[in-house]
């Protein structure tokens, strides 16, 4: 088949989604997803900065509520996401939306800041339209994250050996790793490495979680 | 997989039946089961239909810029047919409907986009009535929606950001035209002609969002989107046909779309969008 742009009949019938963008409000909805599965735990205050047009029509395309809609869990096609402030306010989440004029490189750019506690996340996504998005940046991380493959998002102590030890594990559980990136913010400081597998072993993070030296392990599809 | 509207009318008249092909193509393109693309096509349905009944009772979009209009022409309608005749307003009331419970954050099915979703949904709603369609008739309205879709978008586009409104609202029309003709027993030749007919009415349409929102113009090009299916269906089943044909159609379309100023493409910075009373709605809006 020749390299075409729409395959599927669900590119043109489709998405289910709560209105009215498929950028602006799905794809919004989508990266605080995101952003979520990677903090992997409820937040307790949500810093929320938009960028270009997200940051210019978010009131009137409800980007805020859809972004912080994900955050809270929610899918593009969850009604809930246009009462997502008072979903927030009622399990007592701070929540601030800070529009910006900084220049970005994409017009529908988001970066949601998570806390709780000492736990601190900072996620970066585009939407680049049709509801499609991409993570651009994890904490200090240049990232290229797409959704729609099992994705390890491990950061740990820039320290010898730790690509190896983690990839050994990796083997071990007989999981087969389809691409590997690494990368820090300086040296013998942290680092990242993003592990894209075929197949999911549910204990994965939780062991990588106990190796000496790692910080933090997330998981997202 | 068909790459041309040529390529589509031959292997659907091989394979019989245009919704048969469609189901073959994603079943081999996307390795879902047969039993799968019908469940996920039966959810769809239900949503479109769900989204016409929720706004016709009435709806106000979150900014406050549209609302309530298909409820205007539902009353408009009580017993009466209007100048453009019962099914056209119809459709017209329907599209409306769903474009404006897609501007109130309510849930809506994209076909082939959020802004454009009123389209297909209207025409189906309307024309299911006045033919008695049966669920069968309604799943085959979406799969032959689909497959012109798919040519277009992968021919020309469907984002208004690239090529106007002309491939938002445009492709949904024509893609409801297509349906619309063989639900009403016309032949696939018929359906590409009025897909034909159809692209080349609309062509040429910017979008104009005021104040970038998928609100004024859009809710109303929906209505004009699904007043155009019904129409060209019309035509197209009358026997007419189109000079340029379906595929030169598309490609012209994609080539309008190319050359379009940045200012027509959803900027907002042209059109109705640039009026001075857009532009003032805009102030108000993002104050």
């Amino acid at each position: 088949m020749k390299d075409l742009k729409f395959k599927s009949i669900f590119d043109i019938i489709g998405p289910v989604m709560v209105g009215p963008s498929s950028s602006h409000t799905a794809g919004a909805a989508k990266i605080g997803k995101i952003a979520r599965k990677l903090f992997g735990e409820e937040p307790s205050d949500v810093r929320v900065h938009l960028y270009g047009s997200f940051a210019k029509t978010y009131r009137g395309h409800g980007t805020d509520l859809a972004i912080l809609g994900g955050v809270l869990g929610m899918t593009p096609d969850n009604v809930d996401l246009a009462h997502s402030l008072q979903v927030a306010k009622r399990k007592k989440i701070k929540v601030v939306f800070i529009p910006s004029s900084d220049e970005v490189p994409y017009p529908n750019t988001t970066k949601i800041e998570l806390i709780k506690d000492d736990h601190h996340l900072s996620v970066t996504g585009e939407s680049i339209g049709g509801g499609n998005i991409h993570i651009s940046k994890i904490d200090d991380f240049k990232v290229n994250l797409t959704p729609g493959t099992n994705t390890y998002v491990i950061i740990q102590h820039d320290i010898p050996g730790m690509v190896a030890s983690v990839s050994r594990m990796f083997s071990q559980n007989n999981i087969n790793i389809a691409t590997m990136t690494v990368s820090r913010s300086g040296e013998g400081d942290k680092a990242l490495m993003i592990i894209e597998v075929d197949d999911v072993h549910k204990g994965m993070a939780s062991q990588l979680r106990s190796f000496p030296g790692v910080i933090s392990v997330n998981y997202f599809d | 997989m068909f790459y041309s509207i040529k390529d589509l009318v031959q292997q659907a008249s091989q394979e019989k039946s245009l919704p048969e092909l469609m189901l073959k193509v994603e079943e081999e393109n996307t390795e879902r089961s047969r039993e799968d693309i019908l469940k996920i096509l039966d959810h769809d349905l239900a949503v479109m239909k769900h989204s016409v009944a929720e706004g016709v009772k009435g709806v106000k979009s979150v900014t406050g810029l549209s609302g309530f209009d298909a409820k205007k022409m539902d009353q408009y309608l009580a017993g009466k047919h209007g100048i453009s005749g019962s099914p056209v307003l119809k459709a017209v009331r329907n599209a409306i409907a769903v474009n404006e419970v897609n501007a109130k954050m309510g849930i809506i099915c994209a076909t082939p986009t959020a802004g454009s979703a009123g389209v297909l949904a209207g025409t189906l709603v309307a024309v299911s009535e006045e033919l008695s369609l049966s669920h069968q008739d309604q799943l085959d309205y979406l799969l032959t929606a689909g497959a012109f879709g798919l040519v277009i978008a992968n021919n020309a586009g469907i984002a208004g950001a690239e090529g106007g409104c002309q491939e938002e609202v445009g492709t949904a029309s024509a893609m409801a035209a297509a349906s619309i003709v063989l639900a009403a027993g016309g032949t696939i030749e018929q359906a590409s002609a009025a897909v034909a007919i159809d692209l080349q009415n609309i062509m040429g349409l910017i979008c104009d969002p005021v104040a970038g929102l998928v609100e004024v113009p859009c809710v109303k090009r929906n209505a004009m989107g699904a007043s155009q299916a019904m129409v060209s269906a019309d035509m197209a089943l009358s026997g007419m046909t189109s000079i340029i044909p379906t595929d030169e159609v598309i490609e012209a379309m994609r080539k309008v779309g190319l050359r379009m100023p940045l200012a027509f493409r959803e900027t907002a910075e042209g059109g109705l969008a640039a009026t001075p009373t857009g532009r003032k709605l805009q102030q108000q809006i993002f104050k």
